[in-house]
């Protein structure tokens, strides 16, 4: 039997992930640089609010307190969130949000496909439909960060600097802390050290072909997993949870 | 009347809902209503199931149903999600891609994209001059489930009803 509280934690973790980069993707909206793209940013972000939403549902049934998905997404403190620090990194320019996007969505790629063989029945089905949206979203990022780093001198330049930047926020995506390692042993979740090595081949390959390469990183930046976050997350909630703290239990 | 009949007559009505983005097809049509099961007290429920997992009308289309229901005479009537196995396009019917086509969005080709197929693009056929030659502008489009193209042909922009 797997324990519930370590059920629930686990489910936040992949919640509160896609509910803060969804959040900063919709940052863009009105701002992109074409109309095509803001459109798409926004549609990667509603791909991630809905994953979001399943997983914040199911959270709040397993905990059994009777907390809904508005609860845990709007109702809990900075140092409750358990999202990996590269979801809420600043925007920056079109590169570093391509950037940030890439290395995010080529991990949940291969999260979502280990996934699908959860013993859990709920995140199965999740799953099954997430990895059919992070194809686009793997796909829309590549082809940018090929065309960026293809590109022009300053949008090399840029995608250089974007790489340096992210390429330290990437190694906490692959930690095994005690409860991913109780995830992986009950089947539930996934071995997340052991997509590391096909991670760094699809990201090396893409590079490649943009003619960029991954900056040679000897520290990795961590403690989101474990409520510990970089001032700017506070930020983010400050503006997602306006309207619930303004007026509490507000319902549409 | 018996289960059978309420099944049918239940069914009737929920599927005639159109899809509050793309109002000329039915939820019946694009394989959203999966199943409508007669309860124990006779009571009918509709099974929906979301297409992307962010698309918007999915509380407003299970709000439809309901509302559906419940003007067929079924007062206790109830929608239940369901996530298992996910939707697909190949979902949709012959009927429903049909209707796309004749309202100007071209229906979703029954081959997925290969993701390791980067710039590729899926030849999709204009919904207005049934051209060939057409170009795809964007994989994002007006609300998740479509794609934006153009035809090289007759110049019209259009909307793909992108795969899944």
């Amino acid at each position: 039997m797997v324990d519930k509280k370590s059920l629930f934690n686990y489910l936040l973790r992949l919640g509160d992930d896609q509910q803060i980069l969804s959040q900063r993707l919709g940052e863009w909206c009105g701002h992109a640089p074409t109309l095509e793209e803001d459109l798409a940013l926004a549609n990667i972000a509603l791909d991630l609010l809905g994953q979001a939403r399943s997983l914040y549902t199911y959270a709040g049934e397993v905990e059994g307190l009777g907390r809904d998905e508005d609860q845990l997404a709007f109702l809990r403190y900075e140092n409750d969130y358990v999202n990996a620090l590269i979801v809420e990194r600043p925007n920056g320019d079109f590169a570093h949000t391509i950037t940030r996007q890439f290395f995010y969505s080529v991990f949940m790629d291969l999260l979502w496909n280990g996934l699908l063989k959860s013993s859990d029945e709920t995140i199965r089905a999740i799953a099954a439909k997430a990895v059919k949206e992070v194809d686009y979203h793997v796909r829309h990022s590549a082809e940018w960060v090929i065309r960026l780093g293809q590109g022009t001198a300053e949008s090399r330049e840029r995608m250089v600097d974007a790489l340096d930047e992210f390429a330290i926020y990437t190694g906490e995506l692959f930690e095994m802390d005690a409860l991913a390692t109780e995830m992986a042993e009950a089947g539930v979740g996934v071995d997340l050290a052991a997509l590391r090595p096909q991670w760094e081949a699809e990201v090396n390959n893409i590079l490649t072909d943009a003619g960029l390469e991954m900056p040679k990183v000897n520290w990795m930046q961590t403690g989101g997993r474990s409520g510990e976050h970089t001032e700017h997350l506070g930020h983010i909630l400050a503006e997602l949870q306006y309207m619930q703290r303004t007026y509490p239990g507000m319902t549409w | 009347m018996d289960r059978e009949a309420i099944r049918r007559k239940a069914w009737e009505a929920a599927a005639r809902v159109p899809d509050p983005e793309v109002p000329v097809v039915t939820v019946a049509d694009l394989g959203i209503l999966r199943e409508v099961r007669v309860e124990a007290d006779g009571a009918p429920v509709a099974l929906v199931t979301p297409t992307y997992s962010g698309c918007p009308a999915t509380r407003m289309i299970e709000h439809e149903v309901l509302k559906a229901l419940q003007e067929a005479g079924f007062a206790a009537a109830r929608v239940e999600t369901v996530l298992s196995p996910p939707w697909t396009t190949d979902w949709l019917t012959e009927e429903g891609r049909d209707k796309l086509r004749a309202y100007g969005i071209a229906p979703p080709e029954k081959r997925s994209n290969s993701k390791r197929a980067l710039f590729g693009e899926t030849a999709v056929q204009c919904p207005h001059c049934g051209a060939n030659e057409t170009e795809r502008v964007s994989e994002f489009g007006s609300t998740p489930c479509k794609a934006l193209y153009r035809c090289t042909k007759c110049l019209e922009p259009f909307d793909y009803f992108k795969c899944l």
